[in-house]
């Protein structure tokens, strides 16, 4: 196996990683200084260009969870993790369809501004920020445990300190430098990510004589055809279609995404910075694609998934393969810049709601000092980045993939509905957008609470273990040779017998974290030679004595265990079922959100609204009026 | 923006002909492009779902069609935003300045 200095102390991502933050930190002071207005706080003065806003959006949305996360899903299951960029990318041709160029000319600084155009101010403000805090809120949380881990296994530093780090840096950029700062920090990240990811992608193709037909074919010579088919990833077509529309839609509907708008001069930049952004994110996910296929094939997925099961220090692992520690810690250090660019424009966007929508718009009327807005909203980033930082450490751990999805579903659900009614529905009311937004709200996060990846992954995690050893040790079971009567086995059934029950106390031990780390320790002790290098006659005998002491240990151990562990929870327990049977609730939250938004703005007419429908409909249209 | 003056210049505005052929135009296009997109998307997914052996299919080598297929579905929903811009900035934003010199705005 390949060696590997990914999980130890690296100086060199350090040096790089100390480099981004001095520069961005630089930025930041000169920020400082241009921040003044709320205009300048949260829409960085209406100054950024389309071509930068592009930048910046690519910025804000290629997280680290899809850097590192689908080119580890595509060196671990192939085709599948192709299925998965996809998804990512189709949302943007929504936003730049439906919702850009209204969203700049009739919002000034988040998109509750649009949606409370024409109806009741404080109503929809407070129903749009709970809309936008939670997206923050479960976004940040994915985002930081996330980091935690990864930083840990790139940089091998403490969970801790690494959320500490990324949360004081993130603070620091919003609190000091506002919108600039946070632009920029965009910006740089996209220019070193998209630059990374090309280097490794022509390093990558050099190695295969610049073909990916010699790529795909090494790959399917390892992994079997199967790797380049869709696989199991995709079961139920409602499941897909479900994930799709989220995905799709929640993209249009992610605050700090949509905040970006406000950055540039007019619609028009706007809608360029769409065109940027989409050209950018799109050639990214192929970058990313290559890179977990290069990395099953150069790297190989037993290394992969040694030292992270769910494949993500694929990128990591190709780059240290063919650019040596350089080019690992440059990366390395890419990744952290990357997490922090995310965090940054999802508090500041966390902020502006708070500050613009729930202090201004519901608790002062509509009526505050701009400096006071300001004070508020940099009080605001403290307060989010501690709790982001605080949630981080308390979901240390935990398996936190679902809050991706809920952030998303909640996103398509609760934001977008009653953006796009609010911008091409006429008789959209006030009553049937606070209906909407809540009930996007609830039901995405209650039938999220009730599917297969929280209801039995999480919350009956330890009945679905306990069920899921007990059916694998009954299949194990069932191949096990009985001696038909008056007869004994023979030499060969027994040898396969014994084998079997060894398979199955080994899944059995799983069960007993305890015994497990045993058994693990005792496989450190394990001697290994070089390829083609018979192990030395002590070695040898050292892993004859710590095979007997592992065999010792499942035959002795299991049993109790199976008992104690398993049929101890089986027995009581059924086995756990979802109440909610997909694993996104995107098609049904989305679904109830437009139609209770319907139904609600049907029973309540509200005149008003509908005569500044032509108004809305001007300014949307030509820009008059528009924010400057 | 709720005088009387401004009232009348908004009724001008939406009975000029030139705005009525931006909005509906706009909303053609947006719709149009939106019902592609969707399509491209869940034509996508469809396949998946419904037809994997489809997708499985050899394309070249030991390429199978579903990657140059997924790699379509991301450069086409950039085509369509590519389309999009390029209408806005021919027709769209010249039928803005239109209306935007005759009120003056």
């Amino acid at each position: 196996m390949q060696e590997t200095i990914i999980g130890q102390y690296n100086p060199i991502a350090v040096m790089f990683f100390l480099l981004f933050v001095i520069s961005t930190l630089g930025i930041t002071y000169w920020a400082a200084k241009r921040t003044r207005t709320t205009k300048d706080f949260y829409a960085a003065g209406r100054s950024v260009t389309g071509f930068q806003n592009g930048l910046a959006l690519a910025g804000d949305y290629m997280s680290a969870a899809s850097f590192l996360g689908i080119a580890g899903l595509v060196s671990t299951k192939g085709y599948d993790g192709l299925i998965y960029s996809v998804g990512w990318l189709v949302g943007w041709p929504i936003i730049m369809f439906l919702i850009s160029e209204p969203l700049r000319n009739l919002g000034k600084y988040t998109f509750a501004d649009v949606v409370a155009y024409r109806l009741n101010q404080r109503p929809i403000r407070a129903a749009a920020a709970a809309g936008s805090l939670v997206v923050v809120l479960t976004y940040l949380i994915a985002q930081m445990v996330g980091a935690g881990t990864l930083i840990k296994l790139m940089f091998g530093i403490p969970f801790e300190v690494a959320v500490l780090v990324v949360g004081t840096l993130m603070i620091s950029y919003v609190l000091f430098g506002g919108m600039i700062a946070t632009t920029w920090v965009q910006i740089i990240k996209a220019g070193l990510l998209l630059g990374g990811a090309t280097i490794l992608v022509l390093m990558t193709l050099y190695h295969f004589g610049f073909s990916y037909g010699e790529l795909f074919k090494q790959a399917e010579a390892l992994y079997t055809n199967k790797f380049l088919e869709p696989g199991g990833l995709v079961t139920s077509p409602l499941d897909a279609f479900s994930l799709g529309l989220a995905l799709m839609f929640g993209t249009a509907g992610l605050p700090h995404i949509l905040m970006r708008f406000y950055t540039v001069p007019d619609a028009r930049a706007a809608r360029k910075s769409v065109f940027y952004a989409t050209g950018f994110i799109g050639y990214f996910y192929i970058l990313t694609v290559t890179i977990g296929f290069g990395a099953a094939v150069i790297v190989g997925q037993k290394l992969i998934m040694s030292i992270d099961k769910g494949g993500n220090m694929a990128g990591p692992l190709l780059a240290e393969a063919l650019g040596g520690n350089l080019f690992l810690g440059f990366l390395a250090a890419v990744a952290f810049a990357t997490i922090l660019a995310v965090v940054s424009g999802l508090t500041l966007a966390g902020a502006s709601a708070f500050s613009h929508d729930l202090f201004v718009g519901v608790i002062r009327r509509g009526v505050a000092a701009e400096k006071e807005e300001v004070k508020v909203a940099k009080i605001a980033t403290v307060g989010l980045g501690i709790t982001a930082m605080l949630l981080g450490i308390l979901f240390k751990g935990q398996n936190v993939a679902f809050l991706v999805g809920l952030t998303f579903a909640i996103a398509a659900s609760a934001n977008f509905p009653a953006l796009a009614m609010s911008i091409m529905w006429k008789k959209f009311t006030t009553k049937g957008a606070v209906a909407s937004i809540y009930t996007g709200l609830t039901v995405a996060t209650v039938l999220l609470i009730l599917s297969p990846t929280v209801w039995v992954d999480i919350v009956h995690k330890n009945e679905k273990a306990a069920w899921d050893i007990k059916e694998k040790v009954e299949k194990i079971n069932k191949d096990l040779k009985i001696a038909a009567p008056g007869q004994t086995l023979t030499l060969e059934d027994e040898a396969a017998n014994r084998k079997l029950e060894k398979d199955a106390a080994t899944e059995i031990i799983a069960a007993d974290i305890a015994v497990k780390g045993k058994i693990d320790t005792l496989k450190k002790g394990l001697k290994t030679a070089p390829e083609g290098v018979i192990l030395s006659p002590a070695d040898a005998d050292n892993n004859k004595q710590v095979n007997d002491q592992i065999d010792q240990m499942l035959v002795t151990e299991s049993p109790r265990i199976y008992r104690e562990k398993v049929e101890a929870v089986t027995s009581v327990s059924p086995k756990p079922q979802p109440i909610f049977p997909l694993k996104n609730p995107g098609i049904f939250s989305m679904g109830a959100a437009f139609l209770v938004g319907i139904l609600f703005s049907l029973m309540s007419r509200e005149k008003e609204a509908e005569a500044k429908y032509e108004d809305e409909k001007i300014r949307s249209c030509i820009g008059i009026g528009a924010e400057d | 923006m709720s005088s009387k003056s401004s009232k009348k210049t908004t009724e001008e505005i939406l009975n000029d002909s030139d705005f009525q052929s931006l909005s509906s135009q706009k909303n053609t296009i947006s719709i149009i492009l939106t019902i592609l997109e969707l399509v491209l998307y869940f034509g996508f997914i469809g396949l998946i779902a419904f037809n994997k052996p489809f997708l499985a299919q050899k394309f070249s080598g030991s390429i199978t069609i579903g990657i140059p297929i997924a790699v379509c579905t991301i450069f086409f929903s950039w085509v369509l935003t590519g389309i999009y811009i390029f209408w806005a900035n021919n027709k769209y934003d010249v039928l803005v300045k239109k209306v935007r010199e005759k009120i003056g705005g």
